[in-house]
């Protein structure tokens, strides 16, 4: 029971990170309908600047955040108007192809510029102590940093809650991911707002992207690809466009891989969570939170 | 016996009852109208009747058989085809290939025979090429042939979805109002074709339309619905009289259903 | 009259095909092609029939496929145990692998083909990390360090023959009813099943075809390179065969080939700008989308009928 329960915590932490990262994927494709499959790669830049604000400027992990938050959603708008924003109305598959093209373009020149060097972030950016927890009676351990990052991902959770639900900006994300024509003739300015969205979901990313970087004590230039993946798998699993889907899958999935790497085998972690992917679309193809409607005809 | 007869149909999405317990009835050979106000339910009966969407409750019983949970292409090999009422022709295909897709059930040589190049296969693609060319004489659209469906002018695409209908070989064809956006010149020519299409075929059709005079001027029995229900059945005068018809489409100016409104 | 236009224009075709060949072999035998050139020509030859065969699925029927690289694997693996651990003749491996990639192609295609656009796109790329998440736990194929020391049974006339036979094979189908119902279900896939086609037959048919195909790229690739693993078979490589069939034209058999090609040998060309290789190919897929993103040809064919003096009546031609 206790083993159970030091999994459930381990796997909330690492679940929280997938949730932060899967939120980004699902606004965006609530917005645009798109995979943007370069949002783990918009983590991966958001660690390394969080890493040069915390080594070359000296800064501390509060405001390495916000760097990072900052220019990954500068990355996040510029990519959006340059690569996506024309194909708006062109197939899908291009829009689709495009946002691969991204991807590799963030990785590969991440390779080119940064090298393959795996890097850390310095010891002491964060306290990292050991907590004894005690629930029910059943010892258990967290660190401060799977605390944190549980504290971290609340916090992003409740903001974004709050823009979405009770600000301008939220209701014009809303109304351009319902109908985006009825949206610019309510006098909403739509590319405005996708930009904003994709401003958004990359300050997410950059903070997942932190956030993984003191996890994994490592950070490079592929680090965003299958965290990227997973949290997307996460997204598609809650419900693909729907918030509280992604945190819900965000979290599940965390919870479900660390139990299959500690009861069975972390080799076949990744095939079971593609697996569990495949039962889910098969059994409820919009999610566990998505309702299926019938397509008018 | 009847060719089509469906019993308590109903389908509701959500709470809202689309179509509620409605009793059809066609015998072979009749042209019968479906008619009602926007939202009424029409085109949804046809989704039923098709198998796009799966009956709340109720029957649909063709040719003596259940078509209940059959799927639409199971629906059209039993004989009944139909078009749409937002065009879906295939676009981006020439106006030959959209017939000759249609043509595909009744083809008869098989995927070996066409990667091998048998006789079978250039027998079998003969025959479809000629009864194809057949219909687009027929439709008068042998002149845009290798023209892709999108870029036909909008009548010709309502005549192409009847065509490539016809080409299943249905015994029931249901046209989703074949007139829209037609003149009333091209309304009047499609009226006589669609006449005439009934006898050369032996067809039993089920029209659905806004334009009154089409309808009154073809229709031998006609339907009226309104929110999903059956509000009156009968022949093109009963309806025209109808008190309960006269008062779903009031307000809107509807040519020829006013008693008042004469002929047209 | 249409039958002669017809045996002539295969007689030209047939004649192309093999002039090709020997001038190829030729001067492979004479020596004047380098081990370079050679290995690339081979890897010319397998994408080519990975992108025909991807086209199939997402050309023609329209079903966003991303795990292709999923069956090559599947073909690989199958035909080298066959050649490597049970000494059985190449030409059974081939087919055994092909044959074990339309079966998964099955496996997968029943229950997914009912997910429409990203969805399906998403299964079919969860599938090919399966694939390869499977490879890398199964020691009887190495696991993750894979299988090595395959013979090299792979040559240019093998790689030929197969290529031309899954473009043959690919044409035939197309141009022919059941081609037409796959691209009728591309092109508005509830018109196609009130007209009469089982769309889901198609589906899966369309999907165990380029399974297929991809499987015997798979056989050929195992038996020239020597060696695979399971990260030989990743999601890049899925990637890398859809990025040929949409620049070459969705729907579009010659522009898959042409693509295909031109791929293969600008990789080849850049092969030692190493990382840099991928960022030009990343931007220029990007630049490339942005400005034509129907792909080079669209559905069109580049056909012989083009220099034919006279148009004959198509006998098939859905696309053209
Ligand atoms: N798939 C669906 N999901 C939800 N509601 C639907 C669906 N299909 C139809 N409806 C609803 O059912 C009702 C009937 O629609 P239907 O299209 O059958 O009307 P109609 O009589 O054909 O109208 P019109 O003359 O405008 O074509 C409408 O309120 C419509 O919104
Ligand atoms: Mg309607």
């Amino acid at each position: 029971m206790a083993g159970f329960l030091q999994q459930v915590i381990n796997g909330l932490s690492l679940g929280s990170i997938y949730a932060l990262i899967a939120l980004g994927y699902t606004m965006v494709y609530g917005i645009i309908q798109l995979i943007n499959f370069a949002h783990g790669d918009i983590l991966m830049v958001g660690a390394y600047i969080g890493f040069f604000a915390v080594v070359y400027l000296k800064l501390n992990i509060w405001w390495a955040f916000i760097i990072a938050m900052a220019g990954a959603s500068l990355l996040g708008v510029i990519i959006e108007r340059v690569a996506y924003k024309p194909l708006r109305n062109a197939p899908r598959l291009a829009a689709l192809i495009t946002a691969i093209g991204m991807s590799l373009l963030l990785e590969n020149g991440g390779l080119m510029i940064l090298g393959t060097d795996i890097r850390s972030y310095p010891v002491g950016t964060i306290t990292n102590k050991q907590l004894p927890l005690s629930f029910l009676g059943i010892q258990l351990t967290a660190t401060t940093l799977q605390l944190l990052i549980l504290a971290v991902t609340v916090v992003m959770m409740i903001i974004l809650q709050y823009i979405v639900h009770y600000t301008w900006t939220g209701k014009a994300m809303r109304a351009v991911s319902y109908d985006r024509d009825a949206a610019r003739l309510m006098g909403i300015n739509v590319d405005e707002t996708i930009s904003v969205t994709f401003a958004l979901g990359s300050a997410f990313a950059a903070v997942a992207g932190i956030l993984l970087g003191l996890y994994y004590n490592t950070i490079q230039p592929l680090m965003g690809i299958m965290p990227g993946l997973k949290a997307f798998v996460a997204a598609v699993i809650g419900g693909i466009g729907l918030i509280p889907g992604a945190m819900l899958g965000g979290f599940a999935l965390g919870v479900f891989e660390t139990m299959v790497s500690g009861y069975w085998s972390s080799k076949m972690r990744d095939p079971i969570v593609f697996i569990l992917l495949i039962l889910i679309l098969l059994l409820k193809p919009a999610g566990l939170l998505g309702r299926n409607n019938t397509e008018k005809v | 016996m009847a060719l089509l007869e469906t019993r308590g149909l109903t389908i509701s999405f959500g709470g809202l009852m689309a179509v509620a317990n409605v009793d059809l009835h066609l015998e072979p050979g009749e042209l019968v109208g479906l008619i009602g106000p926007n939202g009424a339910g029409k085109t949804t009966i046809f989704n039923l009747l098709t198998g796009v969407y799966h009956p709340t409750r109720g029957e649909i019983i063709f040719n003596g058989r259940s078509l209940v949970g059959l799927k639409p292409y199971q629906i059209t090999q039993r004989g009944i085809a139909r078009t749409f009422q937002n065009i879906r022709l295939f676009g981006e295909l020439h106006v030959l290939d959209n017939i000759r897709i249609a043509y595909h059930w009744h083809s008869r040589y098989r995927v070996i025979d066409a990667v091998l190049r048998l006789p079978s296969y250039h027998r079998g693609e003969a025959e479809i090429l000629s009864r194809s060319k057949e219909l687009m004489r027929i439709f008068k659209l042998e002149s845009y042939q290798n023209e892709k469906a999108k870029n036909l002018p909008y009548g010709e695409q309502r005549r192409l979805e009847i065509a490539r209908a016809l080409a299943a070989r249905p015994r029931l064809l249901l046209l989703d109002e074949p007139a829209a956006g037609m003149n009333p010149q091209e309304t009047k020519e499609l009226m006589a074709l669609i006449n005439w299409v009934r006898q050369e075929f032996d067809l039993t059709i089920l029209l659905i339309e806004h334009d009154m005079s089409l309808v009154m001027g073809i229709c031998e029995r006609i339907y009226v619905l309104d929110y999903g229900q059956v509000i009156a059945e009968g022949p093109p005068e009963a309806i025209r009289n109808n008190e309960r018809v006269i008062e779903a489409y009031l307000g809107q100016e509807v040519n020829g259903v006013a008693p008042q409104g004469g002929k047209s | 009259m249409t039958k002669v236009q017809f045996s002539r224009k295969n007689f030209f075709a047939l004649a192309g095909a093999l002039l090709v060949y020997f001038i190829i072999a030729s001067l492979l035998s004479t020596g004047m092609i380098s081990k370079f050139q050679e290995i690339n020509l081979m890897m010319l030859g397998i994408n080519i029939i990975l992108a025909v065969s991807l086209n199939l699925i997402v050309g023609f029927t329209g079903q966003l496929a991303l795990g292709h690289a999923g069956f090559m694997a599947v073909g690989a693996y199958v035909a080298a145990v066959l050649t490597l651990k049970l000494h059985q003749p190449f030409l059974l491996a081939i087919i055994a692998g092909a044959v074990a990639a339309a079966i998964a192609g099955l496996i997968i295609g029943l229950p997914t083909l009912r997910l429409k656009g990203d969805y399906l796109a998403i299964a079919t790329l969860g599938f090919g990390e399966i694939i390869k998440g499977l490879a890398n736990n199964i020691n009887y194929i190495g696991g993750a360090a894979g299988m090595i020391g395959i013979p090299r049974l792979t040559n240019w006339t093998w790689v030929y023959l197969m290529m031309v036979v899954t473009i043959i094979v690919t044409v035939n189908f197309i141009n022919s009813t059941h081609g037409r119902a796959c691209i009728a279900i591309r092109e508005n896939e509830i018109a196609a099943e009130t007209m009469g086609i089982n769309t889901t037959y198609y589906k899966v048919l369309a999907f165990a075809m380029g399974a297929f195909f991809a499987g015997i790229a798979g056989a050929l690739y195992a038996h020239y390179f020597y060696l695979i693993q399971p990260t030989t078979f990743t999601f890049f490589r899925s990637f890398d065969i859809l990025v040929m069939v949409v620049f070459g034209g969705l729907g579009s058999i010659t522009g898959s080939i042409i693509a295909a090609a031109g791929i293969t040998i600008t990789n080849a060309a850049l092969q030692d700008l190493a990382v840099l290789r991928m960022v030009i190919y990343a931007l220029l897929l990007i630049v490339i989308m942005v400005f034509r993103p129907q792909g080079l040809m669209g559905t069109g064919e580049f056909t012989l009928d083009r220099w034919m003096p006279k148009r004959g009546e198509a006998g098939g031609s859905a696309g053209n």
